[in-house]
């Protein structure tokens, strides 16, 4: 039958055509099939001993370092009131000391609060180019930009410490290092300065105004030094710092000099603090804090002590892994 | 009588309304006329420019709509709308939120994602669409004076269009011409309706060409009908012929898009609905938007997220207030607003309320959603590709329709299954008959199936098309298997059946031999002309030809030509017996040779090819093949299947039946002798008597005969009790022998005979006559004078008829079964059809109770009451109280409680549904292991699930593959459709197509479990993750005033749950393996975690929550305590927050990860790494932002202080250290099967298997071991051993059966016994 032939071949010709590889069939690979080789972990308490062991046994290996370390630095808190606090410090190893002062109950992280937007795309800052309105309100003053604008800068901690030795009843000056206490790359690449104009900082500012607050305008910071004055004042840059929680210290100066350079002796010292910086009106305290540090930074009980606690318990783990090891193990599970 | 008047009023109000543009909106009628007329002219002059074209769009979009309107779309969905609200919100200067641009990124990335997605479903949609659009078709051309091929897209309402053989319509035709010289044309409505039994559709009235010929040029009639609607049964309408005549139309006259034409070679006619206004399409609503029950839980989950967002909100909010009230003063910190003044207290702690929705916002996971839908793209990935759900018959993967379902698959708990086609292959084959008393099992049969050498899947090729040697035998190592053009389907060969039907049957060797051997004894019996006992070989399968109501057609032709001459003189029989001996003789040898084969070889070779189906056994039949006409030319088209395996089954003994003509058959012997007997009359079956017989002439003998066919219990009684004891002993032999077909589920039928004396014919023939004359009580009286003759049979035989079961249909519901979903089939047949499947299926074990309801009275209730006290009384055995049985077969009781089965009709159904008695009935299903509704309508069965869906709050499949189960698939939770047998109605309408049953195993239980495991551990994992990291700020917030300042730079914030955390989690979900699929295969019980839901409960939703607020703390307080008291500042200190909170948060991830892939590793190192890239990246080139203390060079500062690495490791340990003791624990005590199972994964394996073996025994007892040794079947492969090995050693069957005695006497009680006593 004529049709029938025609069937037939059509019939060839298509299961040829499709016989040439467009066929439907899914990829017999590994990915598609899921068939991945793959690591099946089971955990049980077998194969987490040696591990819980070896963790606690670092653990503890770590807290003991992390702790010897801590008790070898000295921190001297004193809480500063008015006046000239008279120190017994007790002979500290390990320089150079670093004098920090601190603030309680000083939230300089509230949200709102941190801003300064008077910074240029390139990364310096830029006193005359207008602020941003996130400044607000301490943005302009009588429509005058202020620089630095924005409420940290306007509220900056601008008391001022002086650290006297009382070497037989008289008071010798510690020397106190105001170089390098901000980050590096806060004073060399995040905060610019102006262009000086006719070799002056002042007129670099021209057109500005000091923060509401501030009793000296920004280029006149430190009397003492003039490369320390501006956007890049030590002081401000350290200020500027947000820190994190309210309680909180922030790096004054260091004592790296002389005599003092390795801890201070022993002795009597007596603090002289400019009183500037109120604290009544948010209850809270401020402190001054003589400490040196290690590698590990600050002294920070915590860390060690923490380290000590999950490597005993680790430890304590494993113990309790073998009991149930040895209780519940099946002989046949072999890894 | 009112369709006149219809028409008139259709009529009149078409000329009061006049013409109009768009009369269709106004009328009920729809106008239309040929096309032909205005063929070249633009489209506004074409008449029937109005009403749709053939070409359908599915698509949602276009390419330039799809941005405006997925948009829209998209904020439809209240993720999205929440998502932009907080945007909106970080605008509002008041709230004082983070940069708000940087705030759209999130919601930017989610909704390109989403877009993505969706153009792509979009695009497949589009694909589909243009397949069918351009698949090609004839309409007629003027230019051309004939059909000239176009597309489907091309046709219009008004063209006229030629379909040939087993082409599919593509729209609704009024069919105006048929080569059928009676002007029908059948089609086959399967794509519709799921009935695969031709249709006949007849040429409108007076269309009918005298010639043949069909001219529509001459066509110039007005066509009015009704407007388009989705009812299948209904359409009317008239032609108004130009003399003003009008002819009526009705359904019988229209072809449908989407049916294939049958049997016809070729029909045309005239387009009335074309495109999306077809019947097909508008039933087609394409897929409903389903939401899986995880996402259900997903959202109250996301409901109590808000309430702890609302909660930690108001917490902040409060807080505020009250520590500014805390204050002598103002503090120089707390900053005033832009105006220098400062707002009350209260009113700030308003506005802070909303400063803290944007800061916490993260913990709303919106982000979930996008990951969900990636997941699911990424699961349904490896779905489709899974090869095991390949088919390489028809070419098809699995296709997933409904992209969000997924993790659905592993939480069913019922599935409801449609019977014919998706259980069974809807093709009957002759599998044993029993002679004479003697038992004749046809293991080839019973072989080619057992080596699987796909048995099954030749049945679906159109017969007489040749496959060449396309199927290999299985298990032949990377056989490469020239897989079928895909639709095939549409092109068929001309040649097919209404009902696809096993055509090979092969016959068995010894009974083959002893008709052999009778063929010898032929020539006496025709010379005597006296039929005795010995020739009843000759009568069953004369029996088996004649007695049914088969029609025959030739391979080419229509079945009405097919008539042979009659051949039926005597004097060509004599003739062509001269050739017997030396023929008989060399079928002999040829039998010979083939004894000597190995039975494998022989299966392997044999029935394979369906050229040489007929052959496979009998080589003798091939040789005398050439000496008479081809007959592999005919082809039988039954009502029942089953007669026409029957019909197929005497062929392959050599009985071929050639023709029927009501008053004559013509069958022609294995001799090549032509018989024609005269058909006196035919007692047709009716389901009261269930038999059937054919009072027939015998053409030699002269005999009146009549040869009776039907159930065995409707035959036994009738048999001769006045016989000799030999006869007798035939009788219970076959008796025994019906048992065990049936305990086997094959459909048993009886074969008997009665030779009637002239006379009493005579007297019966006029009571007959008298009868048929009756009006009233014509059926009663026409079946009692059937009852009258069919007595004193003499048995012949007996014939098991295998619906045949899909390939490991048995094996797939037990371990569905063990998975601890029940099973309900629901099915259209009757009673006994589908609980003989039931039973080979082990849908119902032999050693189960099983329960009928079957009545239509008002006892339902009480029949209900009893049975659910019946099984009380099982199930709690301490309740003594006994009562009278009234349903159903009552079994003894057994020690360890038995099981039961529930058999419930359509009837039935339909009276607990009236009577309200839905949840007795849902009482007494519950104790069942398996319920089986029969004889019930497609509208019943969803009423069904709908009732076990709604009442047990469970999730529930439905899996069919006719149009019948599309309610059914519709209304359950997931809807599965089996592509193949009955068209695409099924498929269309599902959210799973496959090929097999048996793909719903492994789709189930190993993707099933996975995407649910998977998904559901992720949505865990996701919550955890956001309120674990969004803790971090709320913690913060007691140190900060709660003035909603973040420790963490913004940027990094965003990009952590972005970029540094988001794609692990998706790839978990797509990817990890809790347990391979081997072992979840071979435990099906470790489906049920799913389907408790164990994975994402509402403890673990709280439980995590817990885990996620302590590792919070950890990872706040740990560095909070280290650098308490330090000159740190807000960034270095938010870092290595930031920091640990990625660790931790993937280290939780990995230890939920179960298996390790090199993309794990990869996806977890990646992320580790991107993280510290992209944090010193940033904080070395961000000078700028966020100022004062903006991110510069802090990640580099904090990187270089051994502290912050010191810092990272403890509290990372620390946060981890409860969820890992937990987890070992877990490992250790092993309490959950699923960690033994994750533990058997590791085994190799042998061992592994091994394991499996032992945990099944453990868990199971009751279970038959051997059952695990083979699941597929072992209950019917042990059956047909004990066969094979009795033919073969002993060649005496009836010494297996003896020695099988007690088993026997178990079955001849009537009862179903357990198995093991069959095995053993």
């Amino acid at each position: 039958h004529p049709r029938d032939v025609r069937t037939c071949e059509t019939n060839k010709h298509r299961t040829g055509s499709s016989g040439e590889g467009t066929t439907n069939r899914p990829d017999n690979t590994a990915f598609d099939q899921q068939r991945l080789p793959a690591w099946q972990p089971v955990l049980s308490a077998g194969i987490v001993i040696p591990g819980f062991l070896l963790v606690g046994l670092a653990f503890i290996g770590i807290g003991v370092a992390l702790f010897v370390t801590s008790r070898s630095i000295q921190v001297l808190e004193v809480s500063a009131p008015k006046g000239f606090p008279p120190l017994a410090v007790p002979p500290t190893r390990g320089g150079p000391v670093f004098l920090y002062y601190g603030l309680s109950n000083y939230f300089q992280n509230v949200r709102g609060y941190g801003c300064l937007a008077m910074t240029t795309s390139s990364g310096g800052t830029c006193p005359r180019c207008s602020p941003s309105s996130s400044c607000a309100p301490y943005q302009y003053d009588q429509n005058t930009t202020i620089a630095p604008c924005g409420s940290v800068a306007n509220s900056m901690f601008n008391d001022t410490f002086t650290l006297y030795q009382l070497v037989n009843a008289t008071r010798k000056t510690v020397p106190l290092d105001g170089k390098g206490i901000a980050w590096w790359t806060d004073y060399n690449i995040k905060f610019r300065n102006p262009p000086e104009v006719d070799g002056s900082l002042a007129a670099a500012f021209n057109g500005t105004v000091k923060p509401v607050n501030w009793p000296k305008p920004v280029y006149d910071l430190d009397p003492t030094n003039p490369a320390n004055n501006g956007f890049l004042n030590q002081d401000f840059l350290v200020w500027m710092r947000t820190a994190a929680l309210p309680d909180f210290w922030k790096l004054y100066r260091r004592i790296t000099e002389g005599e003092y350079a390795s801890g201070l002796p022993a002795g009597n010292y007596t603090l002289e603090i400019q009183y500037n910086y109120p604290v009544a009106n948010f209850a809270g305290r401020k402190s001054v804090i003589f400490s040196n540090t290690s590698w590990m930074g600050g002294k920070n009980q915590f860390l060690g002590i923490a380290y000590l606690v999950t490597g005993s318990l680790c430890v304590v783990m494993s113990a309790v892994m073998l009991i149930v090891y040895a209780k519940f193990n099946s002989p046949d599970e072999d890894f | 009588a009112t369709e006149p008047e219809k028409n008139n009023y259709a009529i009149w109000s078409l000329i009061k309304q006049g013409w109009r543009r768009k009369p269709e909106q106004e009328d009920k009628v729809r106008r239309l006329i040929s096309n032909l007329p205005y063929e070249d002219l633009r489209r506004k002059y074409q008449p029937n420019r109005q009403y749709a074209n053939n070409s359908i769009k599915t698509t949602k979009y276009t390419v330039w709509s799809f941005i405006p309107m997925n948009l829209f779309e998209q904020f439809h969905r209240f993720a999205n709308v929440y998502f932009v609200v907080i945007a909106m919100l970080n605008f509002v200067p008041i709230v004082n939120a983070f940069e708000p641009g940087v705030a759209l990124i999130p919601i930017c990335v989610i909704l390109i994602l989403t877009a993505i997605k969706d153009a792509w479903e979009d695009f497949r949609r589009y694909q589909a669409d243009k397949q069918l659009n351009n698949m090609p078709c004839s309409i007629y051309s003027r230019k051309e004076k004939d059909f000239v091929s176009k597309c489907w897209k091309d046709v219009r309402v008004g063209d006229f269009v030629k379909v040939v053989c087993n082409e599919v319509i593509p729209a609704d035709i009024l069919l105006l011409h048929s080569s059928d010289p009676n002007g029908v044309c059948h089609i086959e409505t399967a794509n519709l309706d799921g009935e695969t039994n031709l249709k006949q559709r007849q040429i409108v009235r007076g269309f009918a060409a005298p010639d043949g010929s069909f001219q529509p040029e001459y066509f110039s009639s007005i066509i009015y009908c009704e407007k388009p609607s989705n009812n299948l049964n209904r359409f009317k309408g008239y032609l108004d012929k130009p003399d003003k005549k009008k002819i009526g139309f009705g359904k019988e006259n229209l072809l449908l898009r989407g049916c294939t034409v049958r049997n016809t070679d070729e029909a045309a006619g005239i387009v009335v609905y074309a495109g999306h206004e077809t019947k097909a399409m508008l039933n087609n609503k394409g897929p409903r938007y389903k939401r899986s029950k995880l996402e259900r839980k997903v959202n109250t989950d996301v409901l109590f997220c808000v309430a702890l967002l609302f909660i930690m909100c108001l917490i902040g909010a409060l807080g505020y207030f009250i520590w500014l009230e805390t204050f002598p003063d103002i503090p120089p910190f707390v900053p005033p607003d832009s105006n220098n003044n400062y707002i009350s207290p209260a009113l700030s702690g308003f506005y802070m309320f909303f400063t803290m929705v944007i800061l916490l916002q993260v913990l709303i996971p919106i982000s979930l959603y996008v990951s969900i839908e990636l997941i699911k793209v990424g699961q349904i990935f490896f779905i489709t590709n899974d090869i095991d759900l390949y088919d390489e018959e028809t070419d098809s993967r699995i296709q997933c329709r409904a992209l969000n379902i997924t993790e659905d698959l592993g939480q069913i708990k019922y599935i409801f299954s449609d019977k014919t086609g998706t259980l069974t292959e809807n093709k009957m084959v002759f599998r044993r008959c029993s002679v004479m008393g003697i038992e004749y099992c046809h293991r080839e049969n019973a072989g080619s199936q057992r080596t699987g050498a796909y048995p099954a899947k030749q049945g679906t090729r159109p017969k007489g098309h040749p496959r060449g040697d396309a199927s290999l035998p299985q298990g032949t190592p990377g056989r490469t298997q020239t897989p079928d053009p895909p639709h095939s389907r549409t092109q068929p060969s001309p040649l097919h059946h209404s009902t696809p039907i096993e055509t090979d049957v092969a016959p068995d060797r010894r009974l083959l031999r002893v008709t052999c051997d009778e063929k010898t004894q032929i020539q006496e019996w025709c010379r005597v002309s006296h039929c005795n006992g010995s020739a009843s070989f000759m009568d069953f399968f004369l029996a088996l030809a004649i007695c049914n109501t088969v029609v025959v057609s030739t391979a080419m032709l229509p079945r009405q030509r097919s008539l042979l001459k009659r051949m039926g003189s005597l004097s060509h029989i004599v003739n062509s017996f001269q050739s017997i001996p030396e023929k008989s003789s060399k079928s002999r040898s040829s039998l010979k040779d083939v004894k000597e084969e190995e039975a494998e070889d022989y299966s392997d070779s044999g029935s394979n090819n369906p050229s040489r189906r007929n052959s496979s056994a009998s080589h003798h039949s091939e040789e005398e093949r050439g000496t008479v006409s081809d007959p592999n030319g005919l082809c039988y088209e039954a009502e029942s299947p089953d007669e026409a395996a029957l019909v197929y089954a005497a062929k392959a003994y050599g009985f071929t039946l050639l023709a029927r003509a009501p008053d004559r058959v013509t069958v022609r012997l294995p001799q090549g002798a032509v018989l024609s007997f005269e058909v006196l009359d035919t007692l047709a079956f009716d389901s009261t008597r269930k038999r059937m017989s054919v009072v027939v002439r015998h053409p030699i003998t002269r005999e009146v005969v009549i040869y009776t066919k039907g159930a065995d219990s409707a035959i036994m009684e009738l048999l001769d009790c006045h016989v000799q004891s030999e006869r007798k002993k035939i009788a219970s032999k076959t008796q025994r022998h019906l048992d065990l077909y049936a305990s086997a589920g094959l459909r048993t039928l009886c074969i008997a005979k009665k030779v009637l004396s002239e006379q009493a014919y005579d007297d019966w023939a006029s009571i007959r006559q008298e009868a048929e004359s009756t009006i009233d009580n014509r059926e009663e009286l026409l079946m009692e004078t059937a009852v009258h003759l069919e007595t004193n049979l003499t048995l012949l035989g007996a014939t098991g008829i295998e619906d045949r079961l899909q390939d490991d249909v048995p094996a797939t519901i037990a371990a569905l079964r063990e998975a601890g979903i029940q099973v309900w089939v629901l099915t259209g047949d009757k009673n006994e059809t589908a609980v003989n499947i039931a039973y080979s299926c082990r849908l119902f074990n032999q050693g189960d109770m099983v329960f009928t309801l079957n009545t239509d009275s008002r006892q339902c209730e009480s029949i209900l009451d009893c049975t659910l006290g019946e099984v009380r009384r099982y199930t709690a055995p301490s309740q003594s109280w006994s009562f009278q049985s009234i349903v159903g077969a009552v079994m003894p009781t057994e020690s360890t409680g038995p099981t039961f089965g529930l058999v419930i009709e359509g009837r039935t159904l339909s009276m607990v549904f009236e009577a309200h008695l839905q949840m007795k009935l849902l009482e007494l299903a519950r104790h069942c292991r398996s319920v089986l509704c029969c004889r019930v309508t497609p509208l019943q069965k969803s009423a069904v699930v709908k009732l076990v869906r709604n009442k047990l709050k469970v999730m529930t499949l439905s899996i069919g593959d006719g149009a019948n189960d599309v309610n059914m698939i519709q209304t359950a939770d997931i809807g599965i459709g089996i592509s193949g047998q009955e068209g695409m109605q099924a498929v269309m309408a599902s959210d799973f197509a496959i090929t097999h049953f048996k793909h719903l195993k492994k789709l189930l239980l190993v993707h099933g479990h996975w995407c649910y495991s998977r998904l559901a551990k992720m949505v865990i994992y996701f919550f955890y993750k956001n309120v674990m990291y969004v803790n971090l700020l709320f913690w913060y917030q007691f140190y900060c005033g709660f003035s909603g300042t973040a420790m963490i730079d913004y940027w990094l914030m965003i990009f952590f749950n972005l970029f540094f955390t988001s794609t692990p989690p998706i790839m978990f979900g797509i990817m990890d393996r809790d347990i391979s699929a081997e072992t979840l295969l071979g435990l099906p019980e470790l489906y049920k975690t799913g389907q408790n839901s164990e994975f994402y409960k509402r403890a673990t939703f709280w439980i995590v929550m817990l885990d996620a607020f302590y590792q919070s703390l950890v990872c706040f307080f740990i560095p909070y305590w280290t650098y308490q008291g330090s000159d740190i500042d807000i960034f270095t200190f938010g870092t290595p927050m930031n920091t640990v909170s990625l660790f931790t948060i993937l280290l939780h991830l990995a230890i939920e990860i179960k298996s390790w892939t090199a993309i794990h590793w990869g996806f977890m190192v990646g992320s580790v790494l991107l993280y510290f890239i992209v944090a010193l990246i940033f904080s070395a080139i961000c000078i700028n932002c966020n100022p004062p203390s903006n991110p510069y060079w802090i990640m580099e500062n904090q990187m270089a202080d051994p502290v912050f690495y010191l810092v990272c490791i403890i509290t990372t340990v620390v946060a981890l250290l409860p969820r890992y003791i937990i987890r070992v624990l877990q490992g250790t005590l092993a309490l959950s099967p699923l960690v033994q199972a994750r533990k058997l994964d590791r085994l190799s394996t042998e061992a592994r298997d091994q394991q499996i073996k032992n945990w099944k025994s453990q868990r199971s007892p009751s279970e038959v071991p051997t059952n695990l040794v083979s699941p597929v079947d072992s209950f019917s492969n042990s059956f047909e051993q004990s066969f094979y090995n009795s033919s073969l050693e002993r060649e005496m069957p009836d010494m297996q059966w003896d020695s099988n005695e007690e088993t026997q006497n178990t079955f001849s009680k009537g009862h179903r016994r357990s198995i093991s006593t069959m095995t053993v």
